[in-house]
């Protein structure tokens, strides 16, 4: 018998057969008798009083089913603070706020009857603009904001439009500041984009006759679903049941809750009947959420050796209408602010503020791409202008073993190596600095960090069970929606147990009333969280089997191991195959011991601190680190502003490769999405109206198999994770973090333009270029006229 | 107003009476429960409802189902034969092409007319026949990726098929690749 290895393999992908296939069901897939289809009536006022909605016409067409409203479902909801209603009752806070819904027999019918409700609007001014947002004495977006249930680790401002303000107070920085020998200060800014899934938001939904309530979602967190459902309508946890099938995409934007409860209050209103809320495209873009846009601030004070002594952010997030989710990110990125960096005297402010825009919510990264976005190219700027070179200016001030981060947390031995990925990129790109240059090209480079953004006591749960043939069960209610999870699950038990990996059915498709319990499926927390209560259940699996083995052998169980799907006693060569125990065993004379063996698990990170309220200073905030590094190589046409990232290198300290082609394709894909959004994305709105411009495919460009650049080179550093399971890490949002950064720097070198607002368009890179020709004729002109006076 | 439409699907003739304004993916999805084919915008943008009409790659939400009266479509469906999966199927498995899957038929579709133009495709080639076809997840590196290892299989086993299947040997490198 040999043993069975998975961890560190090339296992393809468990649930790739269904996939490949066309059998895998996502929501819209699914079939229910007698569906009725929904429409909503959305705000064409980005800020509006709501004076009255009238129903009775739309009630009356024939096929309408139930048409619901604001006045109807009263109650608040939001994951952190609840700052939203399900229909928008005496206020619409951006185009596309809910007013009203209409279920009816055909989705024609649903429109129809949508476009029958009438709403009488006093329109209020618009705030687009995150700064004007933020002045004194701007219009209120939630003049209720003080009377918000809200979670207590985060701080809105009543009587103004801040929905949380996270301050990091490390050292002393006015006094570093003086003592600088030269200090920098810039703004960047990052406008709001969409995650765009391939699979846009669909949730099905019914209300049986006996009060139960049933949804089938596109969604990453059914628990959490489940939990602000009952919370939102008043109902016991116990009477609500969510299912999520197969999803396609959600990169944050299928977190916390969405649809769900539009598609909860119709089916209240005509009990025993389904009913599928789907939005189009076009809605997807801006009624589902968005990206936070960010406006940032930077002043970094270095000494003379390039050791910065100094730095303070200002981080302004625009969140949009409504706040639930967006706040947290906020929080976030405020006691990450520093990024990959020790900075002895920070002052750091991390400011949410809500405007009349689409609503900002979690993506990819959670607000890392966009602080790095500004922090990162903030560190070339400072290295190019002192005469460093930016690769030893960041290796000078990384953190690493021994360093502490801006909420005074030193970092140990385990808590991985920035500087190695820093120096495997730029080894890969090419970026000596005495390297030849070529016009028109360019190398850039950018680090990333991320924690798990997350309650401090969010867990994840696992069921593991037995089949009669040994073949072992899986249940979890982490969703795999392309990042792999069922297959690493099926890979930690595979390896913990010495089980082909074959013999493992990982149960991903979870049932709330059937499946154990899962927080959410966001901030790279599932193969960690998931993962280790996957070997706490091998362990305990293990133990049960080598129990009633040792009583069927006679032997000790601790004499026993399992290998390659048998319990085996190595000292007499004797073994039993796990089929003849998974159900318990049986004696030759009859009697039977043992029992089905199963194990339920769960996970919950320990030692976790709060933040100082004051200061934000913790010794533990989060539960870890991942660190990570890319370089490009781009080359810029100067007729047509174009840029094509020739070449990327990535490198991450991943603490173990659980699956090599699984954490590649997340590399790729974090890669070309991070193209996307440095280069290519923008959700505008029309500041007249708060109407999107871009709302669809065709205007809204998102990277295509043409966008991808020739070569993408992928690299992995296994500094093993304490609390992690084998020393896994998570990796799935990191890979698109510092790609718009690096891309920014490359530019630089290129051809000495720099764009601070995101993204990189050939427009803005054909301006600036003409405006640095513009300027050199300038000089030259002025250079002529001696007596000038030049800045 | 509905119109009888007869057409054959994966294989099998189906007729069926459809609103003239239905468009093929509906009748497919449906109509036929055929649901591998996905709507992802409506709107031709995405390629995720990609079907082969004739052989050739269509955006089957484009398509009235009243056009494909007398013709012939396959879909993700019916690209393998029971266990037998379509040389495409197998590499994107082997290569982790496939991340959330909701783009996996049609880019699996659109590869499959390409192949069937083109048997040796340059990168270049691949890349072209997929732009069409949008996926947020994978990057796309480990699917163009696939597309040449699946080109690879087809055409080592076309050179033995044309000799009889007693032709020069196939590397192995190239089937399994």
């Amino acid at each position: 018998m040999t043993a069975a290895r998975s961890v560190g393999l090339d296992v393809p992908r468990v649930e790739g057969l269904e996939k490949v296939t066309g059998a895998a069901q996502y929501t819209a897939d699914l079939k229910f008798p007698r569906l009725l289809h929904v429409a909503v009536v959305r705000s064409p006022h980005p800020h509006a009083r709501v004076l009255d909605v009238k129903t009775e016409r739309a009630a009356r067409m024939p096929g309408v089913r139930a048409v619901v409203s604001g006045r109807d479902f009263p109650l608040h909801t939001g994951i952190y603070l609840k700052d939203q209603t399900v229909f928008a009752t005496d206020r619409v806070r951006f185009v596309g706020d809910p007013v009203a819904a209409v279920a009816a027999e055909t989705p024609e019918v649903a429109a129809e009857a949508a476009a029958l409700v009438t709403v009488d609007y006093d329109p209020l001014p618009p705030i687009f603009d995150v700064e004007e947002g933020f002045a004194p004495g701007a219009p209120l977006v939630h003049p209720d904001l003080g009377s918000y249930e809200v979670v207590p680790w985060i701080q809105p401002k009543a009587g103004t439009n801040v929905c949380n303000h996270l301050k990091i107070r490390k050292g002393d920085y006015a006094k570093a500041l003086g003592g600088a020998w030269r200090v920098f200060e810039n703004v960047f800014r990052v406008p709001q984009v969409q995650h765009v899934p391939m699979e846009p938001h669909v949730s099905v939904a019914r209300v049986d006759l006996a009060g139960k309530v049933e949804v089938h979602t596109s969604a990453q967190s059914p628990f959490t679903v489940r939990h602000l459902l009952s919370a939102c309508f008043g109902l016991s946890h116990g009477d609500v049941r969510v299912h999520v099938p197969y999803v396609g995409g959600g990169f944050g934007g299928k977190a916390g809750i969405n649809l769900e409860p539009i598609a909860v209050a119709l089916a209240m209103r005509c009990r025993g009947r389904w009913m599928r809320f789907m939005v189009d495209r076009h809605e997807e873009f801006f009624a589902t959420v968005v990206r936070q846009g960010l406006t940032a601030t930077l002043v970094t004070g270095v000494d003379r050796s390039g050791k910065v002594q100094a730095q303070k952010m200002h981080y302004l997030w625009n969140c949009g209408g409504y706040g639930g989710y967006g706040v947290n990110i906020v929080r976030a990125a405020g006691y990450t602010c520093g990024g990959a960096y020790e900075f002895p005297n920070v002052e750091g402010d991390s400011i949410g503020v809500y405007t009349n825009r689409p609503v900002g919510s979690a993506y990819r990264g959670f607000g890392m791409q966009e602080i790095h976005w500004a922090l990162e190219q903030q560190m070339d700027k400072v290295a190019l202008e002192i005469g460093m070179d930016p690769v030893a200016f960041r290796l000078l001030n990384a953190l690493g073993a021994g360093k502490s981060t801006v909420t005074g947390q030193v970092l140990d031995e385990h808590a991985g190596r920035v500087d190695l990925c820093i120096r495997r990129v730029a080894d890969e790109i090419g970026m000596d600095p005495g390297r030849a240059k070529t016009p028109y090209r360019g190398k850039g480079i950018a680090c990333a960090v991320k924690a798990p953004a997350m309650p401090n006591d969010a867990a994840s749960s696992v069921v593991m069970k037995f089949a009669e043939d040994a073949t072992l069960e899986i249940l979890i209610a982490g969703i795999d929606y392309g990042q792999g999870l069922m297959t690493v699950v099926a890979q930690f038990a595979a390896e913990a147990l010495d089980i082909p990996v074959e013999t493992v059915r990982v149960r991903g498709c979870p049932d709330t009333d059937l499946s154990p319990y899962d927080w959410q499926t966001v901030a790279s927390r599932q193969t960690w969280a998931t993962g280790n209560a996957v070997l706490r259940g091998a362990e305990e699996i293990r133990r049960k089997l080598c129990d009633t083995a040792g009583e069927a052998l006679g032997v000790p169980a601790s004499e026993l191991i399992l290998r390659g799907g048998a319990v085996v006693h190595e000292a007499s060569g004797r073994s039993l195959p796990l089929a003849r125990l998974v159900m318990g065993y049986q004696f030759p004379d009859g009697h039977a011991i043992g029992g089905p063996v199963a194990a339920a698990t769960s996970y919950l990170p320990e030692g976790l601190l709060f933040l100082d309220p004051a200061t934000s200073q913790s010794a533990k905030p989060v539960a870890k680190w991942t660190f990570g590094a890319q370089a490009v190589e781009i080359s810029v046409d100067p007729e047509t502003g174009q840029v094509t990232v020739e070449k990327v290198a990535a490198c991450y300290d991943v603490g173990r490769v659980v699956n090599p082609g699984l954490i590649k394709g997340q590399t790729y894909g974090g890669i070309v999405q991070g193209i996307g959004t440095g280069t290519m994305e923008e959700l505008v709105l029309d500041t007249r109206t708060g109407r999107a411009l871009n709302a669809s495919l065709m205007d809204y460009k998102i990277p295509s198999t043409e966008d991808v650049p020739a070569v993408m080179s992928v690299d992995f550093v296994e500094t093993p994770q304490k609390d992690g399971p084998m020393g896994a890490r998570g990796i799935g949002e990191h890979t698109m973090i510092p790609t718009p950064a690096a891309i920014a720097n490359a530019l630089c070198d290129a051809c000495g333009i720099r764009i601070s607002e995101m993204p990189i368009t050939a427009e803005k890179v054909w301006r600036a270029l003409r405006a640095k020709e513009n300027a050199a004729k300038g000089a030259d002109a002025e250079a002529a006229v001696p007596s000038s006076v030049t800045a | 107003m509905k119109k009888t439409i007869t057409l054959e699907v994966n294989g099998a003739l189906e007729t069926a009476e459809v609103e003239v304004g239905t468009t093929l993916l509906r009748f497919l999805r449906d109509g036929l429960d055929l649901t591998g084919a996905k709507e992802g915008c409506n709107e031709g943008e995405c390629g995720s409802c990609m079907v082969l009409l004739d052989g050739r790659p269509v955006n089957s939400c484009l398509v009235l189902a009243v056009e494909a009266d007398g013709r012939s479509v396959t879909t993700i469906e019916g690209l393998g034969k029971d266990d037998v999966l379509h040389p495409l199927q197998k590499a994107f498995l082997s290569h982790a092409a496939i991340q959330c899957g909701f783009c996996t038929p049609g880019m699996i579709v659109s590869a499959a007319a390409l192949l069937r133009e083109k048997p040796d495709p340059s990168e270049d080639d691949v890349r072209k026949a997929l732009a069409g076809n949008l996926c947020r997840c994978t990057g796309y590196r480990q699917i163009v990726d696939a597309v040449h290892a699946a080109a690879a299989e087809m055409r080592a086993v076309a050179s033995v098929d044309d000799e009889g299947g007693a032709g020069k040997p196939v590397a192995p490198e190239e089937v399994t690749a």
